[in-house]
């Protein structure tokens, strides 16, 4: 499904990425480990187009991703896509419902009078109930990553990108977030890549797992 | 020392192709989809209400200190506070009301703006943006931009009335000019060019205004320290820009009859 070739990433005159080489399998999870600052962020970063790789190739379903520049074009790829930040990225100025939905607009035609019930399904589905109308700042970490990751889930995208789903959560809530990465993958076949550096959870939820070491794998 | 000069040099040019590569992905966007209508409105309440008290005290208390000078000056030379309305109208209507505002904004709201969309990139908001499918130029920065350039000129308007007002106060009160007098003083000389040279300039300094913010804001880096240098950066930049830009204005609307 994903096959990155050769990729190559620097930032000034730090080589971060020095020629990755990876296959990731439709319905498949891959578990990305390895130290801090080795680049598994640069890694996603890269596959969904939020930064530009500096060589080599991304290929989605066997087309070449890697040089598309064209915003309209970026904004189709990202459909296939759903990106958990590290700290769940939910935006201050609207409320729990409205961050959930946020993707509905821009990515999907679905019409407006769907969003409330899809909000509720999807909040449901990461077992949160009723608090469309808070805002992110009176949620707990936890809560944050799973709203999140039913604002991901709101698009039913083909690809999940997880940056370290689990840092900075107790081992009761990081056993809830592995819970929710295998059951997306059983239930709705959902192709993962995890960042990760919880060797725990990566043997848990991983089919396969590769390591970044010096720039590659 | 050329080094140093030369970075200097290289950091201005960056920054102002950045801007303007900011400015034509606006222009992209805006032809490209739908204006982002509840977003447009909602800053342009937040940036219009949240300063007008500033802005028109502000002006309140220019307006009468201007009539205070002019009365006590004109005392003096012809023994007599005359043409004081005009002398207030004018300062204000074509030079003061304009900058003033502006000042007061880029102070007040194009600060929150940068602290806002700084906030958004240092903990990964932009980034979701991008993800989500919506460009942050066309989701942030052209809502906030259309909001100063309608907030701006109404503000300024506001302004005018309130320093004229303000000069009003002072005239009839302190200098005992009679109100009618101080009125057609206003009304005789003040024209619809001059409502327009302010008018003109408003729009220019709130187009400034709002590229500079949301730039330093899509631009900042490092954290809540980033954050905090983004803000002070917006608000000296916005503030020398208005001063550089209202001396050319002002030379390019008298050269065409304004």
């Amino acid at each position: 499904m994903i096959e990155i070739i050769d990729l190559k990433k620097h930032f000034g005159p730090k080589h971060i990425l020095r020629g990755v080489n990876l296959k990731i399998e439709e319905g498949k999870t891959l578990a990305v480990i390895g130290g801090s600052g080795t680049g598994k962020s640069t890694l996603i970063k890269c596959i969904i187009r939020l930064l530009e790789p500096d060589g080599g190739k991304i290929l989605f379903n066997n087309k070449d991703i890697t040089h598309i520049k064209k915003q309209m074009e970026l904004a189709k790829l990202r459909r296939s896509f759903g990106y958990l930040f590290q700290e769940g990225a939910l935006f201050d100025s609207l409320s729990v419902g409205e961050n959930v939905v946020f993707g509905l607009k821009y990515l999907t035609d679905t019409p407006k009078s769907e969003y409330a019930r899809i909000a509720k399904e999807k909040l449901a589905l990461v077992g949160l109930k009723g608090i469309e109308h808070l805002r992110p700042s009176e949620l707990s970490g936890g809560m944050k990553k799973r709203v999140s990751l039913a604002r991901v889930l709101a698009t039913e995208p083909k690809v999940i990108l997880y940056d370290e789903p689990t840092s900075g959560l107790d081992p009761i809530m990081s056993e809830i977030i592995n819970e929710l990465i295998i059951d997306l993958k059983n239930k709705l076949g959902v192709t993962s890549v995890v960042i990760t550096h919880d060797m725990k959870s990566a043997f848990e939820i991983s089919d396969n797992m590769a390591m970044l070491y010096e720039g590659k794998v | 020392m050329f080094k140093a000069l030369g970075r200097l040099l290289i950091k201005f040019f960056t920054q102002l192709g950045q801007a303007s590569s900011m400015v034509s992905s606006c222009v992209f966007w805006l032809f490209k989809s739908p204006l982002e209508f509840s977003q447009t409105m909602q800053q342009t309440t937040k940036i219009g209400v949240e300063s007008l008290v500033v802005a028109t005290l502000t002006s309140l208390f220019t307006g009468m200190v201007l009539a205070l000078q002019a009365g006590t000056t004109m005392r003096n030379i012809l023994s007599e506070p005359l043409y004081i309305g005009t002398l207030v109208g004018f300062s204000l209507v074509r030079e003061l009301g304009p900058v003033l505002t502006a000042f007061v904004v880029a102070g007040r709201a194009g600060a929150a703006v940068t602290a806002e969309i700084g906030t958004m990139q240092v903990t990964e908001q932009i980034d979701a943006l991008h993800t989500l499918g919506t460009d942050p130029i066309r989701y942030l920065v052209i809502p906030r931009i259309i909001a100063f350039m309608i907030a701006i000129p109404v503000l300024t308007l506001c302004a005018n009335f309130s320093g004229m007002f303000g000069g009003f106060l002072v005239s009839v009160n302190s200098l005992g000019v009679a109100s009618n007098v101080y009125i057609s003083d206003i009304t005789t000389y003040i024209g619809v060019d001059d409502l327009m040279h302010g008018f003109i300039k408003s729009c220019f300094f709130a187009f400034m205004i709002g590229v500079v913010c949301c730039y330093k804001g899509l631009w900042t880096r490092g954290g809540a320290e980033g954050v905090g240098k983004s803000t002070t950066q917006a608000v000296v930049t916005s503030m020398v820009l208005i001063l550089v830009m209202d001396y050319f204005l002002t030379a390019i609307l008298n050269s065409i009859g304004l």
